[in-house]
């Protein structure tokens, strides 16, 4: 993380801890347009071959007994793998790429982006926005197809008194249909949150007194922030696999 | 005038970081002091605690999220 | 980062949250789009599987390992038996022996102790006949000293004895 701090001669520190999102194009200036490479493109993409390389390469040997990089990946699979069958049901199962996919990307985008220099996709409300609007019309859609009109009873709570269910019914909607905006705004919140202070304590570090104390909370800061990645990917992954398991057997 | 002020929406939103750590301590806290009463059933709690800490989590992120939104976009 | 920020401090006074810029929401969503499609063929297509084979392999090879850890084990337990019966079976025959070369030994003892008495018997008999001899002998001698002697005797006194009468009446005394 360089130092922000560009401003000491004009007698203050300047800090741009949001420039580290900043999207642009690799090749050439100009608009990003949808179709241009940019920094997004090479960090996903890193993100993705850093999935084929864990999982397809490292498990090309299928060894009976696993080296190194394949037991990582049949620790993430039985990991993921399990969530969904004890979170969501048996039933599940059959979600199970789909919820895999949604956590070996969010894993490693969050990781790689803690190189230095690095530029994380998962900070971007764009990207998280999308990942849980997936993952809200997925579980509409299946809900729907499962249940048909009695997917609607997750919001007629049949054990509250007559009275108070239409209220309830109304909090119920409230709480699904924002049920998207905390799955994504809690994910990039936290990285970008994560981000942004490093960043904050990095331009402190001009100052030279207390650089020695900004290098050390910039440390704790990234050690925190290796937890949060991780944290935070399983958080989503198993709010999805609720959601789903809500999808699936809507009886509340 | 106005950017002042946001600076200091800022700095009151800040709080409620502060808020999310209790929060977070508050679940953890808990957890362990029900984890010490019954280690058996702690391991198969953990994902519980963990959905808890993110939930109390997101909502101080939401703060910042507000001081960062006053701080820059206003 | 260094080159970007002082870039963008020189460009922009404030670029505010790039987060917010819709305008590049399009752009992050398609290549979004791109990479989970190509994360999610690659692992339902190749990963998954191959891993979940993986994973039942092992599970085969445990189970396997398993069963022929217990059929081991059974072999180990009757090979213990075997081996227990084997060695009881050579402590009785051991004990058999032991039995019929003692009654060998005694056998042969009693044989010799019936040969050495039956000897024994024998020298004593043969000791007794040659005493009895000799004390036929001794009497003889005597019943010859007693006849000389009462010839010589009843020939001091005068008498004149002749030899029968002398000799059959040393047997009546002596026999009395």
């Amino acid at each position: 993380m360089a130092t922000e701090a560009n401003g000491a001669e004009e007698g203050g520190l300047v800090f741009h801890p949001m420039d580290q999102f900043i999207v642009k194009p690799l090749f050439g200036g100009g608009e990003v347009g949808i179709f241009t490479i940019s920094n997004v493109t090479l960090w996903m993409a890193l993100a993705v071959l850093a999935v084929i390389a864990l999982m397809v390469l490292g498990t090309s040997r299928r060894a009976t007994i696993p080296g190194r990089t394949q037991s990582v990946a049949e620790l993430a699979y039985g990991f993921v793998y399990k969530m969904v069958e004890d979170v969501a049901g048996k039933d599940a199962v059959g979600f199970f790429p789909y919820i895999m996919t949604l956590f070996m990307f969010i894993v490693f985008a969050n990781f790689l982006g803690l190189l230095p220099m690095a530029f994380t996709p998962t900070s971007h409300f764009a990207v998280t926005v999308m990942l849980a609007m997936l993952v809200f019309l997925t579980v509409t859609i299946v809900g729907f197809v499962k249940n048909g009109a009695a997917f609607l009873g997750l919001f007629w709570v049949s054990s509250a008194p007559l009275a108070l269910r239409p209220v309830l019914a109304i909090i119920e909607i409230i709480s699904y249909f924002v049920r998207p905006v905390s799955h994504s705004i809690r994910l990039a919140g936290n990285v970008m949150a994560g981000h942004a202070v490093i960043k904050v304590f990095a331009g402190f570090a001009a100052i030279a007194v207390v650089s020695p104390l900004s290098v050390v909370a910039i440390t704790a800061m990234y050690g925190l922030e290796v937890l949060v990645s991780f944290i935070q990917a399983y958080v989503f992954t198993i709010l999805t696999c609720v959601y789903l398991k809500d999808a699936l057997h809507p009886s509340h | 005038m106005e950017g002042e002020l946001a600076h200091i929406g800022a700095g009151l939103a800040a709080i409620g970081s502060g808020a999310a750590a209790i929060g977070v301590g508050n679940v953890a806290g808990n957890f362990l002091a029900g984890a010490l009463r019954n280690p058996s059933a702690a391991a198969s709690q953990t994902a519980t605690l963990f959905i808890g800490i993110a939930f109390a989590e997101a909502l101080g992120i939401f703060s910042f999220l507000v001081a960062l939104l006053l701080m820059f976009a206003v | 980062m260094a080159t970007e920020a002082t870039k963008a401090a020189g460009e922009a006074a404030a670029p505010g949250m790039p987060q917010l810029d819709f305008s590049n929401w399009g752009h992050q969503i398609f290549w979004l789009m791109v990479a989970l499609v190509v994360i999610y063929f690659v692992l339902s297509r190749v990963a998954l599987p191959r891993i979940g084979a993986v994973l039942a392999e092992r599970q085969g090879t445990i189970t396997n390992d398993i069963a022929k850890a217990e059929e081991l084990k059974k072999k180990a337990a009757d090979a213990e038996v075997a081996y227990n019966k084997a060695l009881a079976d050579a402590r009785s025959e051991a004990n058999d022996i032991i039995a019929e070369t003692k009654a060998e030994i005694q056998k042969d003892l009693d044989a010799a102790l019936a040969k050495a008495d039956a000897e024994i018997a024998a020298k004593t008999s043969e000791g007794e006949k040659a005493i009895a001899e000799i004390r036929e002998n001794a009497l003889e001698s005597v019943k010859v000293v007693a006849k000389d002697t009462t010839k010589e005797i009843v020939a001091a006194m005068g008498g004149k004895a002749d030899a029968k009468t002398i000799t059959s009446a040393v047997n009546a005394r002596m026999k009395g």
